[in-house]
């Protein structure tokens, strides 16, 4: 028995056996040509590429509804197919060499990749990854192969084992014959992971050299909420983990079938649970897990993907998307919440010692305002397409909320004078995550229409704890009585002028502190779409007035161990047997 | 028919995904052979990628090469094109 661990990319438990997916060695046969073949060989190489288009195209199509976000990345390939690079060069190729198609195809990736050695940008580089993918579909169907997942001699379901699965891989996987999959590459946030969350399929990825490590029909565990894979387990764990299994599915199956139930106490306590999220791709998921609206929508992908800035158009496109889609729900777009240093572009930034507390969030988009316009102009105009409220990140007193809203109202006025519709009463709120925001949120209070509190800087800058320090990260600690006073202070701040107070950290997506929360008086807990259903059944299960109580006597408690000790004892008196240990591992709450 | 010309990168953010596909786009619209060449290697002008690949920050000079019927037209249109930084507003 072998266990290792990497990352889990999609909630569940898979138990099964390999099948190993080598990669796909396709025996390029080279074969040297007379002139007077190198015209039927190009035409043999065209033929074979209309045929990928084709095939492209026909999985475009077939693609299921709840995948279907996930075609542009089949129709860049498509684009990439048709790009001189690949396709003239190969023709180009066969003639100038007087070699096969296949050679020729060959030799033409080898130039490629020494084109894409050189170059700095990773955006770029990738996408000689996207280019094999490419290459190799072209390949099979020169030498007849079948490139679609063969699936076909599989009787029983399997988990895949392979170094990576192309996207258009895994959108071929169907769920009746993969249990799982475990990949040597790709992080939490590839398409491949995303799709298989999308899918319902149990993955671990980014496990280094697994395809060496197990053979095909060995038995395997995908355990895809710890990060785990077990090879060749033994009784005692595989008995552990189909019980795991079961008490899983059991769990998701209630947890998804009362995911729409609302988020009411037992005494009546109406609190919004809305998802955190980043990718247009991600809706789906925010919508089958009950989401009430997206509480935060993080706009720094569009960013750093390119390097050049989006323009205004693109972003009011993206933005529009996703207010449509969530229709009639809100949708809550944070502005851009990095500094220069992090965009893709660069934008000439001087590199600096501490970015945690440099140029970054709204004060980078204050003094960059050109950059600053164009995204307030585009939410403004996408404004009148559903629910959309704004929310300005790093704000650390009035001064910044009133140069906001200064140039919030000149663009405003531009619009007005271009005949562009936009929402005139948007809400606008301010992200409460740095400590003098907290200590003066009686005066914000006044300049907004809701804070949100965002608990991963907030706690950061409030212990003065740098979090990926591996010196210090141990004292990262939400429970800290100190930061629950400054939760508190928040919430009553904004309640005493009337303004709805929300939380959109890490901190609101984690079971114990839920009914912490409920008894601080949130209005809205904002969290990743996985946790919803979870931290809705909690809060089904609390009674608002008991966790008010509770709280009270957290904030007497002079330190956080205390809190802590309190708050698993308040947990288990209240949650258990019902949340059983299940839920809890899968938090990984060691309790 | 040969031309050739150099030009210096100007906008901002350099020949990055917007302007590589602006470039290779107005490219392909000659019949002549097109190449950019940058310290020494040299891609082919009317393909996206291939553009793509040829690092060019603001302030970088490239030289933009043709050959054909259209060559001295196409050289003057892609050098516009640059020197209009792709049309882009910094």
């Amino acid at each position: 028995m072998d266990t290792f661990k990497a990352i889990a990319a999609s909630p569940g438990i898979a138990i099964g056996q390999v099948f190993l997916l080598n990669p796909k060695r396709i025996k390029t046969v080279k074969r040297r040509i007379g002139q007077e073949q190198v015209q039927k060989e190009q035409e043999r190489f065209r033929q074979a590429v209309l045929a990928v288009e084709e095939q492209l195209k026909k999985l475009i199509s077939e693609l299921p509804e709840e995948i279907k976000e996930h075609s542009n990345i089949l129709k860049s390939h498509i684009l990439m197919l048709r790009d001189k690079m690949v396709h003239d060069r190969c023709l180009r190729l066969i003639e100038k060499r007087q070699v096969n198609a296949e050679w020729a195809l060959e030799l033409a990736m080898d130039e490629i990749q020494q084109l894409f050695r050189t170059v700095k940008d990773t955006y770029i580089r990738e996408r000689l990854e996207d280019i094999g993918f490419v290459v190799n579909r072209v390949k099979a169907v020169l030498a007849g192969t079948e490139t679609r997942l063969d699936l076909s001699s599989i009787e029983e379901p399997v988990i895949i084992v392979a170094r990576n699965l192309s996207p258009a891989d895994t959108l071929h996987i169907s769920k009746e014959k993969v249990l799982g999959f475990v990949t040597e590459l790709g992080s939490r946030t590839s398409h491949t992971a995303i799709l298989a969350r999308s899918l319902g399929i149990p993955a671990v990825v980014g496990l280094d050299d697994i395809t060496s490590k197990c053979l095909s029909g060995e038995m395997m565990i995908v355990d895809g909420l710890k990060g785990q894979v077990v090879v060749e387990p033994d009784e005692q764990t595989l008995s552990d983990y189909r019980l795991k299994h079961e008490k899983y599915l059991k769990y998701r199956l209630e947890v998804i079938h009362n995911s729409n139930l609302p988020a009411e106490t037992t005494d009546g306590y109406r609190i919004k649970v809305k998802a955190n999220m980043e990718l247009v791709e991600e809706i789906p998921i925010v919508i089958q897990h009950g989401a009430e609206g997206v509480g935060l929508f993080r706009t720094e992908f569009l960013y750093m993907t390119s390097r050049t800035l989006p323009t205004e158009d693109q972003l009011f496109f993206a933005y529009k998307e996703v207010v449509e889609r969530l229709k009639p729900y809100p949708v809550t777009i944070r502005t851009l919440d990095i500094g220069g240093d992090k965009l893709a572009s660069g934008l000439n930034c001087e590199e600096e010692i501490n970015p945690a507390l440099g140029l970054r969030a709204i004060r980078f988009c204050l003094r960059e305002k050109g950059l600053f316009r164009a995204q307030l102009r585009a939410i403004l105009r996408a404004s009148v397409f559903g629910d959309l409220r704004l929310l300005f990140p790093m704000v650390s007193g009035k001064h910044e909320m009133v140069q906001v809203k200064r140039l919030l109202g000149q663009i405003m006025d531009e619009l007005k004078a271009e005949g562009k519709p936009f929402n005139k009463d948007i809400k606008i709120g301010i992200m409460i995550e740095v400590p003098t925001a907290v200590l003066t949120s009686d005066i914000l209070a006044k300049e907004t229409d809701f804070f949100s509190i965002g608990t991963n800087d907030l706690i950061q800058y409030s212990l003065a704890i740098d979090r990926v320090n591996e010196a210090v990260c141990h004292l990262y600690e939400p429970l800290h009585p100190g930061v629950l006073r400054m939760i508190k202070m928040t919430v009553d701040s904004g309640h005493k002028e009337g303004i709805e107070v929300g939380m959109c950290g890490e901190m609101a997506g984690e079971p114990l502190y839920v009914p912490i929360l409920l008894g601080m008086g949130l209005d809205e807990l904002s969290m990743n779409a996985m946790a919803i259903p979870k931290t809705k059944k909690i809060i089904r299960q609390s009674n608002q007035e008991e966790c008010a109580d509770f709280v009270q006597e957290l904030l007497s408690l002079d330190s956080a161990r205390m809190v802590r000790e309190k708050a698993i004892e308040f947990f288990r008196q209240n949650y258990s047997p019902d949340m059983e240990t299940m839920d809890l591992l899968e938090l990984g709450l060691n309790i | 028919m040969k031309a050739k010309r150099s030009v210096i990168i100007l906008n901002r953010l350099g020949l990055h995904a917007r302007p590589a596909s602006r470039f290779a786009k107005t490219a392909s619209n000659f019949e002549s052979d097109i190449w950019v060449e940058k310290d020494g290697i040299s891609v082919d002008g009317k393909s996206i990628l291939e553009v793509l690949t040829v690092s060019c920050p603001s302030g970088s000079q490239i030289t933009i090469m043709a050959e054909g019927p259209d060559a001295t037209e196409a050289v003057e249109v892609l050098a516009a094109l640059v020197a209009d930084r792709f049309g882009e507003i910094d």
